[in-house]
């Protein structure tokens, strides 16, 4: 076994030894789904508009936060000093981590979206696949800020503060409450900086529309692009030497 | 320095917290002896055990480790290293702390049950770490350190805690270690250890006290106990 997918499996096994955390990542966003449908019962237009979005976003917040703490955890109890005089590489390490949180990742949106669509009849356009598999792209690049923002945080509640610091101005700007050509210019500019800007437009596409041309391929671009961005900031993060 | 050193260390100097921590030191250890790493609280110790495993940042000196730059990719096959407060996986068991190590370094998956064996942990393999005792703690530690079999281990005081019984039961491992051919170097803030040690280093101040095998320094500051010898070699030195 390589020593990314050694630290993937010690990663999951420590989800695993945490049955509460696992319940509050699976079922959270299965409650809340409910919630907005027995809001809009009234307005079923409404829940198929905004339903499809947030299936796919509830994963980029879970795993922002649950791998900022776990990653902040690895560098205050010291494990991740030892790893560093390990052969373990940088990449090896980030890997693991992005293998487990996207595996869980995968496992919330399946059930969240099975809910979603079998038990409130959510309706899209597009295939329902489709936007599990964009949950799954946005957990990954949750899971990688997470990462790289973890290094800038000292103890767990600045970590968890980081929540409304970095995700809900993007939840904020993304396109769900104002849609963005509609916000007054500088905010405009802003969203289009944010990737979660992004990953609402490819979800909207989805969720209206059955053919796609070149934007939702920019928008899956634009998500792969900033992941690719975290990780590297990530590792920039991770130094063998400290002072 | 002669050549069969397993660490060398030339005019080591690092600052931390604006502080000199180890002030353009030198030294050697030999290899495949026990040598401790001796000095109060706030000597360098963990300072140059960093440095040795690579993971401080030094301003200038050198260190060479097996024959290689301290730090170098190769090394870190060949050494392993536990931090003065235990860094392991709290919820985890002890086994599956052991085998994720065991997996990074390459280790054959027979050695992990072996390695809980030789601490002493057998009875606990399964048990979550976290529920474990401080002692049991440092020895998981120890563990995952071990069971790479590394040439050079470098452990930062790993006896800290524990009753007399397993402490020497411990150090009787270090020793068939180093017997085996292994190096390693030890710290501790309690002189007493030193009686087990093949040689010593004594640290104050991020500086060099003194360096030799435990008889040299019990001779050299004639005293019959090293924590005496300590005592007379810190006068000496302030008197220097
Ligand atoms: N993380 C740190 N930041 C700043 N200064 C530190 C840090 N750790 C240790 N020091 C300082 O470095 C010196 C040596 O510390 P250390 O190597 O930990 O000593 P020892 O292990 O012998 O107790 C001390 O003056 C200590 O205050
Ligand atoms: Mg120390």
């Amino acid at each position: 076994m390589s020593a990314g997918t050694a630290t993937a499996a010690r990663v999951l096994l420590q989800l695993r030894r945490d049955p509460r955390t696992v319940a509050l990542l699976l079922l959270v966003p299965c409650v809340l789904i409910v919630l907005l449908k027995y809001l809009f019962v009234d307005r079923p237009e409404v829940f198929d508009r905004i339903g499809a979005p947030l299936l796919g976003l509830f994963p980029f917040i879970a795993m922002f936060v649950v791998t900022s703490i776990t990653m902040l955890r690895e560098r205050t109890t010291g494990t991740l000093e030892r790893l560093m005089t390990l052969p373990l590489s940088r990449l090896d390490l980030l890997g693991g981590y992005g293998a487990a949180f996207g595996l869980a990742a995968a496992v919330q949106a399946t059930l969240v979206s099975a809910v979603a669509f079998f038990l409130l009849d959510l309706d899209v356009a597009g295939p329902a696949w489709l936007i599990v598999v964009l949950a799954i792209l946005n957990a990954v690049l949750g899971s990688t800020l997470g990462l790289f923002l973890s290094a800038f945080a000292r103890t767990e509640f600045q970590a968890v503060q980081f929540m409304p610091a970095f995700v809900l101005p993007q939840l904020l700007l993304c396109g769900l409450f104002v849609p963005v050509d509609q916000m007054a210019r500088p905010l405009e500019l802003l969203a289009y900086a944010l990737p979660l800007t992004y990953a609402y437009d490819a979800l909207q596409r989805v969720a209206t529309e059955t053919s796609y041309d070149w934007r939702l391929a920019l928008d899956v671009a634009v998500l792969v692009g900033a992941t690719a961005l975290a990780i590297v900031l990530g590792a920039a993060t991770l130094r063998r030497r400290t002072p | 320095m002669p050549g069969d050193h397993a660490v060398e260390v030339d005019r080591l100097h690092v600052v931390r917290g604006g502080r000199d921590a180890l002030d353009r030191i030198t030294l050697g250890v030999r290899g495949g002896t026990v040598t401790g790493l001796l000095g109060p609280s706030g000597s360098g110790k963990s300072t140059l055990m960093r440095a040795i495993v690579g993971t401080q940042v030094v301003v200038s000196g050198s260190v060479t480790v097996l024959g290689e730059p301290a730090g170098t990719a190769g090394l870190r096959r060949r050494i392993a290293y536990t931090t003065q407060s235990p860094a392991v996986y709290d919820d985890l068991t002890v086994r599956e702390n052991v085998r994720y190590f065991a997996r990074v370094v390459g280790a054959p998956n027979a050695r992990v049950d072996e390695t809980i064996e030789l601490v002493g942990l057998g009875e606990e393999a399964g048990r979550v770490v976290g529920r474990l005792s401080g002692g049991q703690h440092a020895r998981v530690s120890l563990a995952t350190a071990l069971v790479g079999r590394p040439e050079l281990l470098v452990l930062d005081e790993p006896t800290v805690g524990l009753d007399p019984v397993l402490r020497r039961d411990l150090w009787g491992t270090f020793a068939r270690l180093a017997a085996e051919g292994a190096t390693l170097l030890v710290s501790s803030h309690v002189m007493d250890e030193a009686e087990h040690c093949d040689d010593l280093l004594l640290l104050r101040g991020g500086r060099l006290l003194a360096q030799g095998t435990t008889g040299e320094i019990r001779e050299r500051a004639g005293a019959a106990d090293l924590d005496e010898a300590f005592l007379r070699l810190v006068t000496e030195a302030a008197r220097r």
